[in-house]
């Protein structure tokens, strides 16, 4: 049977990745952030997860104005790294895992969480950046990959009680399948950010620090955040922390903290980054 | 689950100091000029926009005003036309310049002020989460 053993949030800011491509890692800009991964590459490296649940948000990449899906989930092959402008990342391509993608696509629609299908796509840097952070340099990613992708830009995207109740969904899902598979799911984007107008650059490490506390916490009080919270507090692209919900969704009510890591700033971001397993 | 009033949902967003929340409404607006600069995703594409600016604006339906901002890269002005900030990031790749210090044109600092404000913890919320309540 497969079974989800972990959870991991982090941030997916697209210095990271330049970063990482540039071998600034250790340098004294970033050393501070990557220092905090430094617990979660080792730790992946005993876990050997064989597939990777990755819910992450596409920046109008893979997805323009023309087909705007609130949920949608990756049920191909393989994906090749998105030309975001500077050319694409030279990082892997990304290895899907259709059996159990398809699995949980036809298990959360007869959940009635109507999802659409993806068969091709490029994935941007919301996807490769959180592989980076968590796996380093590699000749192939160790993991296939199922991406999970959320509509967190044109609003409204979905609440975070919705994102709480499709994680737990996805844990039914994947605990109906008959192989047996070591499953992560990985909830990304935030913490606060505004990358637009006069607000720009507002950070707010006492409320993410309090989003990780309720994160940790034993019962699902944060689903109920309404979105107007995240706005307000944490700046108009914080909103991606409903992501992360998606994730703790389908941990169960129980969990333990294996890891938690948070510094400001990296570009216009604060860096959070947790990983949580059922207890 | 309990109903959620879509219009107090997004009056709220009003009320948002220095942000323009991507609603249906600028959704709408923008479309054009969102799918303008997604075409500069195409490395084709972007070396004729590069060659003649106007003239690879000129074949899309978006209004003069907002070309004109666009020649003129006004990022608050584009946001007002419905822009959204990851499409309207094409255009920073086109330039080769950093999306913070595109982000920083959008504020009142230069952008070493900007990098400075951000090196030393970022923007505080304190009086800028609620024009109304002015906390």
């Amino acid at each position: 049977m497969a079974r989800i053993t972990a959870g991991v949030g982090s941030s997916h800011v697209p210095l990271l990745g330049v970063a990482h491509d540039q071998g600034k890692e250790r340098d004294d800009y970033f050393g501070p952030i990557f220092a905090g991964y430094d617990w979660t590459r080792e730790w992946e490296k005993q876990e050997k997860p064989d597939v990777v649940i990755l819910v992450y948000n596409d920046h109008a990449s893979a997805f323009d104005m023309k087909f705007i899906p609130t949920f949608a989930i990756g049920c191909g092959e393989r994906y090749a790294p998105a030309d975001e402008g500077w050319g694409p990342r030279k990082v892997p391509d990304v290895i899907g895992h259709p059996d159990l993608a398809w699995h949980i696509a036809q298990s959360l629609i007869l959940d009635e969480f109507d999802m659409t299908i993806i068969n091709e796509m490029d994935v941007d840097h919301g996807l490769t950046v959180p592989l980076s952070m968590m796996f380093g340099t590699c000749e192939q990613w160790p993991t296939t990959v199922i991406p999970l992708a959320v509509n967190v830009v044109t609003y409204p995207p979905p609440s975070g009680n919705r994102c709480w109740a499709l994680g737990e969904a996805i844990a039914r899902a994947v605990e109906s399948f008959p192989q047996d598979l070591n499953v992560q799911i990985w909830g990304t984007g935030g913490m606060s950010h505004q990358l637009q107008g006069a607000r720009a650059g507002l950070i707010n490490p006492e409320w993410d620090n309090r989003f990780l506390d309720l994160l940790e916490a034993n019962d699902d009080a944060v689903r109920h955040i309404p979105h107007i919270e995240y706005l307000r507090e944490t700046g108009s692209e914080g909103i991606e922390m409903v992501m992360w919900l998606i994730m703790r969704g389908a941990l169960g009510q129980r969990v333990k903290t294996l890891h938690r890591h948070y510094h400001v700033p990296c570009s216009n971001t604060a860096i959070g980054h947790i990983v949580l397993a059922p207890d | 689950m309990t109903h959620t009033d879509i219009h107090a949902y997004l009056a709220e967003f009003e009320d948002i100091p220095g942000t323009r929340v991507f609603t249906a409404k600028r959704a709408r607006q923008g479309y054009h000029l969102n799918q303008f600069a997604m075409s500069l995703m195409k490395p084709e594409n972007r070396e004729r926009f590069k060659a003649d600016e106007r003239a690879y604006l000129d074949e899309w339906a978006i209004s003069e005003e907002a070309k004109l901002a666009v020649l003129a890269r006004d990022y608050n002005a584009l946001l007002d036309m419905g822009g959204n900030i990851y499409f309207l990031s094409k255009l920073f790749s086109t330039d080769g310049i950093a999306f913070a210090e595109a982000v920083s044109t959008m504020t009142d600092m230069s952008w070493p002020e900007y990098r400075q404000m951000m090196l030393d913890g970022g923007r505080s919320p304190e009086g800028v989460r609620s024009i109304r309540e002015g906390r």
